[in-house]
């Protein structure tokens, strides 16, 4: 019993970190940010190698197992590197617009 | 307890922190960026430590090889290709995946390794297949949906689809209840069907405009449906992961329905707003009774002496793929001395952010995307004001009439700009499926056309008037 109480603890201190964690987000981060948090959400991958890891050797259960595997990694790697191609995007400063200016200035 | 699993302890414990660190550093615009890293590291040092626990065998190893290799590169492929205007479809597509992972780890173990599950276990079970199978199925159908591969079938409009749901929700309960007992297998394949067609019979009717918050809410439960899977195996990582993505998700969830004036409740069981209006627009184009349409000529010309002109892209801008485009457009107009900025409506799109992403892509600088809040009070001091492909977002009906089914929902107002030209393909009704009053006043002209060829127009139009001959 001292596990379930134990892991329902992690669960509300969880719950109550993620509630935490997410108060004022810009417009801007919004699709960013639950594009990351999908791609945590992804964490199943330790499931699947759980599951994998205690197959002993039974067939199905290994199957299942990398072909959930498949999926979560899909999720996590895919997930952090799109929301790595979004972000990249934010960051760029706005050098271009600025030498755009100047030269309209220029021609004035 | 030896040193190995106290270092793979050590290592779990780390790897909350950093994930812990990076959802909270996604939320800034300065450190969204290296806070994703921290967090792909996170769970790198998860997996890693997880090995060090487990010590897989070769056979495991070889399983572990071939999943990894399918799934890692397929994910790759999938990030790099995919162009930016599907973003919203990509996370749903991920998001469903991460869903199915979980559903079949429950799966794998009801099956094959119940022999000693307790009650708890079971009760896991149960709950990770059922949230796992609506996350997958709503995740696959909200991505047909934004494909345009799913439209929105007159039943789920009508209250039919209540009864179905609910239909489908008690045989999941009933499955749910007696898998237990049932070593058949039954039950579990009723409870995997029942909560995979739920999850379609719930998305399904909801209409474009909301699938933001059905995709941000299908996030969180991608996040409940992993912890629901710590518990049937047993990793306290897992759980506190995923409670925490479940929990932030949900969060995230509100805040876009704020964004939108629309409570969860009625997101996910109004239907879509406007009922039958189909979606994607068209048709429907009586209804306006002075409407002005002018020629991409005639924009032009006001374009050019314009001082300060505001952007408000909408879909139409993704669907057109006209970011580029615009981009050439206002770098013209800066050229020719004006003052250019892009109004954000917090839902425009299919996904909020979307917009931002969308304009990023094309090097719009981020200072010129201004939210809501900043630039409504701009509009009176604005003398030519495009919108692109947006339509109920700028409605303002939404402050003015009370009959509305919009009313109330923040929107631009780009009704007080001095000169409204809305570019867009027909006058069919926007995403919420209702009339625009914004389309029928004085100041408003419509030029129609697709965005994309309507923006090249313009440029061609300004260049042959000699605008930014120089700075070309």
């Amino acid at each position: 019993m001292t596990s379930l109480s134990q892991a329902l603890w992690v669960l509300l201190l969880g719950s109550l970190l993620g509630l935490e964690l997410i108060g004022k987000v810009p417009p801007t981060l919004h699709t960013p940010l639950m594009s990351g948090a999908n791609a945590i959400s992804g964490i199943t991958v330790l499931a699947s190698l759980s599951l994998i890891a205690n197959a002993k050797d039974n067939p199905a259960l290994l199957l299942l197992g990398a072909v959930s595997l498949g999926f979560a990694l899909f999720n996590v790697i895919g997930g952090f590197l799109v929301t790595d191609r979004m972000l990249a995007m934010f960051s760029r400063k706005p050098s271009a617009s600025k030498a755009a200016k100047t030269t309209a200035e220029a021609a004035r | 307890m030896n040193a190995l699993d106290l270092f793979g302890y050590a290592i779990d414990l780390l790897a909350v922190l950093l994930l812990a660190l990076g959802l909270k550093g996604l939320s800034t615009v300065r450190s969204a960026r290296s806070a994703n890293g921290l967090a792909a590291l996170a769970m790198g040092l998860a997996v890693l430590g997880l090995l060090l626990q487990i010590q897989p065998d070769p056979t495991a190893w070889l399983w572990i090889a071939v999943g990894s290799a399918i799934g890692g590169l397929l994910g790759l492929i999938t990030a790099r290709r995919v162009p930016m205007t599907a973003m919203p479809e990509t996370v749903a597509l991920f998001n469903g995946c991460g869903g199915m992972a979980s559903l079949l780890v429950a799966v794998a173990v009801a099956l094959y390794d119940s022999a000693d599950a307790d009650l708890v276990a079971l009760i896991s079970i149960v709950i990770s297949v059922f949230v796992g199978a609506i996350t997958f199925s709503g995740s696959i159908a909200a991505m047909g949906k934004l494909q345009g591969w799913l439209g929105t079938p007159g039943w789920t409009q009508s209250s039919v689809r209540h009864g179905v749901n609910i239909t489908l929700a008690i045989a999941a309960l009933v499955a749910g209840i007696t898998l237990p007992g049932d070593p058949s297998g039954v039950s579990l394949w009723l409870l995997v069907g029942a909560s995979s067609l739920l999850g379609i019979g719930v998305t399904l009717p909801i209409g474009g405009a909301d699938m933001p918050v059905v995709i941000s809410l299908l996030n969180s439960y991608s996040g409940v449906a992993a912890a629901a899977a710590g518990f049937v195996v047993g990793s306290q990582l897992l759980i506190v992961a995923g409670a925490m993505v479940g929990a932030a998700g949900l969060i995230l969830t509100q805040v876009m329905c704020t964004g939108m004036n629309r409570s969860l409740v009625s997101v996910l069981f109004g239907g879509a707003l406007g009922g039958s209006a189909p979606v994607g627009g068209g048709g429907d184009e009586a209804g306006y009774s002075r409407i002005v349409s002018c020629s991409s000529e005639e924009c032009a010309m006001a374009l050019e002496n314009a001082e300060r002109v505001v952007f408000v892209p909408g879909y139409g801008l993704a669907v057109a793929q006209a970011q580029h485009a615009l981009r050439e457009l206002s770098k013209l107009l800066e050229a020719n001395g004006s003052e250019v900025s892009y109004a954000i409506h917090p839902v425009a799109g299919r996904m909020p952010g979307h917009m931002n992403v969308l304009l990023a892509e094309a090097d719009v600088p981020y200072e010129q995307l201004l939210e809501m809040d900043t630039i409504n009070p701009e509009f009176p001091r604005t003398d030519v004001v495009i919108v692109l492909g947006a339509n109920d977002v700028v409605n303002p009906d939404a402050k003015n009439d009370a009959q509305s089914p919009l009313y109330g929902m923040p929107v631009l107002e780009v009704d007080q700009a001095r000169q409204v030209f809305v570019v867009k393909r027909s006058l069919g009704a926007g995403y919420a499926g209702i009339k625009n009053a914004l389309f029928e006043l004085p100041q408003t002209a419509m030029v129609f056309g697709d965005a994309k060829a309507v923006l090249q127009q313009l440029c061609t139009e300004l260049r042959s008037q000699g605008v930014g001959k120089v700075a070309a």
